[in-house]
């Protein structure tokens, strides 16, 4: 019975074994290729079965793959392997097939604006030493970048020069010219990428004539230009069938939906507070506005009476004097009455509440 | 929606002192909470801080009303105040109306002549049918 048994076991053993041959085991007429790095393996036996199956391929495709799979891990269980943190890990070889791109060709950049000079003038990149004799610090130093050779920001001494102010920092002087260089340098770079990947730069791009403008540059270019007069286009005409540009005034700018609620309030307090006391505010601009005018006029009273002297004594001179002279004081005479003004009323705030907005007159600056 | 201007607060305020003079200010400033003057579409409206969070989810074209409307600025930026803000001046009211005449002349006039404008919305002769004549 034993005997049996153990006879038994040993045949089932060995039948187990088999089936775990054939499992592993595939009967292939052409070798696999294999790609270990790319977990690739490719069959180029030609698909009789498959093709015999006709309609329903399933069973077949399900055993092919199978088949295909246990080539490739039969492959992979023979790469040479490490241990990595308690796991035992298969050092896969490099990838052999080559895949193709993922994101298209990148298309050529512009050139930048030294490029384009250079390519124009000739000038080709001179071939540089890495490294300089510093005298210095008797030592090899880098051309340029940190401890260079030359570093004018590090010297220790530096002589007054024969014309500048002896109270004058030459270091400070030299480091903020350092750092304007630098800054002018990343804007330049900026300049160069926003021009790479054609970004809005606000730059006087349209306003020079160049004949193949487009509409909407052409259209800015005549607004710019029709606001650069001495009067900032308040008297320039316009085309017989021209339309008046919208949209062209300054935006009102709100207070925030949820300011600061506290703010508010003390800032309506406040209002009612001055509305409710009942001595009458003085209203800064107003009051200047007034005394400003009544100067105006008593000058203008004042010139006609001379006006009207000199023609009595004769000569061509006395209003054409007097007009030269005129505008000058009036200026000065126009500063003085506002620096009286000024002292004499409210805080600002209260004043420029009251004056800010445009109320009928004449408002003058 | 947005919050008044100083000037657009200046006029609506100088109305509402009209009926309820310094007491204005218990409207501004609430013990049982913040209140506020939104304006949308015009319209002023009366809400408050927690209403108004949840106003403020809703988009400008979409929302009609919040809170208690007040009053609108019209065309010419007057302030009308409307029946709808009754409830919160009712409280703070101050005297029957508008004079009619000075001060001086209220002395001197004879005793049958009209000295108060009692304004009125046009709903208040309907209102209180009982009490009038």
């Amino acid at each position: 019975m034993e005997g049996q048994s153990v006879e038994e076991l040993l045949a089932k053993a060995e039948r187990d074994e088999a089936e775990k041959l054939q499992r592993i085991t595939v009967h292939k007429e052409l070798e696999l290729e294999f790609d270990l790095g790319n977990l690739l393996a490719s069959d180029r036996n030609p698909p009789t079965g498959l093709r015999r199956a006709g309609a329903t391929p399933e069973a077949e495709l399900q055993a092919l793959a199978r088949d295909n799979t246990q080539l490739l891990i039969n492959q992979l269980w023979q790469l040479p392997t490490e241990r990595v943190e308690e796991a035992l890990v298969a050092r896969l070889p490099e990838p052999t097939t080559r895949l193709p791109r993922e994101k298209p060709v990148p298309r050529p950049r512009p050139l930048t604006r030294w490029q384009q000079f250079a390519r124009l003038k000739g000038i080709r990149p001179k071939k540089k030493t890495n490294l300089v004799w510093d005298e210095v610090s008797g030592q090899w130093r880098r051309r340029w970048g940190y401890q260079r050779a030359r570093d004018d920001t590090k010297e220790w001494l530096i002589e007054v020069p024969g014309g500048a102010d002896p109270l004058e920092d030459q270091f400070a002087k030299r480091i903020q010219a350092k750092k304007e260089r630098v800054a002018k340098n990343e804007l330049n770079r900026l300049r160069n990428l926003a021009r790479a990947h054609k970004m809005q730069v606000p730059s006087a791009a349209g306003l020079h004539p160049t004949g193949h403008q487009s509409k909407e540059e052409l259209g800015r270019a005549m607004q710019v230009a029709k606001v650069s007069t001495a009067s900032v286009g308040r008297f320039q005409e316009r085309l017989p069938k021209e339309k008046t540009p919208r949209g062209s005034g300054k935006k009102r700018k709100f207070q925030p939906l949820f300011g600061d609620f506290a703010a508010e309030k003390k800032s309506q307090l406040e209002l009612l507070r001055v509305m409710n006391s009942k001595k009458p505010q003085l209203d800064v601009t107003r009051a200047t506005n007034k005394q400003m005018r009544e100067e105006d006029q008593e000058e203008a009273a004042k010139r006609r009476k001379m006006s009207q002297k000199s023609k009595r004594k004769g000569g061509r001179q006395g209003p054409g004097g007097k007009r030269k002279g005129a505008p000058p004081s009036q200026g000065g005479k126009r500063n003085r009455a506002l620096g009286g003004r000024m002292n004499s009323g409210p805080p600002p705030l209260g004043g420029k509440r009251k004056g800010g907005q445009h109320r009928g007159g004449k408002r003058r600056k | 929606m947005r919050p008044l201007t100083e000037e657009e607060t200046r006029v609506m305020f100088e109305k509402i002192a009209k009926y309820i003079g310094e007491n204005l200010q218990l409207l501004v400033d609430r013990p049982d909470g913040t209140y506020c003057f939104r304006l949308h579409n015009d319209r002023v409206y009366y809400v408050s801080e927690k209403i108004l969070k949840l106003a403020a989810n809703i988009s400008g074209d979409k929302l009609v009303s919040l809170g208690t409307c007040f009053g609108k600025f019209t065309k010419t930026h007057k302030f009308r105040l409307h029946v709808t803000a009754l409830d919160y001046l009712a409280p703070y009211a101050k005297g029957f109306g508008v004079a009619a005449k000075s001060t001086q002349d209220c002395r001197k006039v004879d005793p049958m002549a009209i000295v108060v404008f009692h304004q009125a919305d046009i709903g208040e002769y309907v209102r209180h049918e009982e009490t009038l004549t």
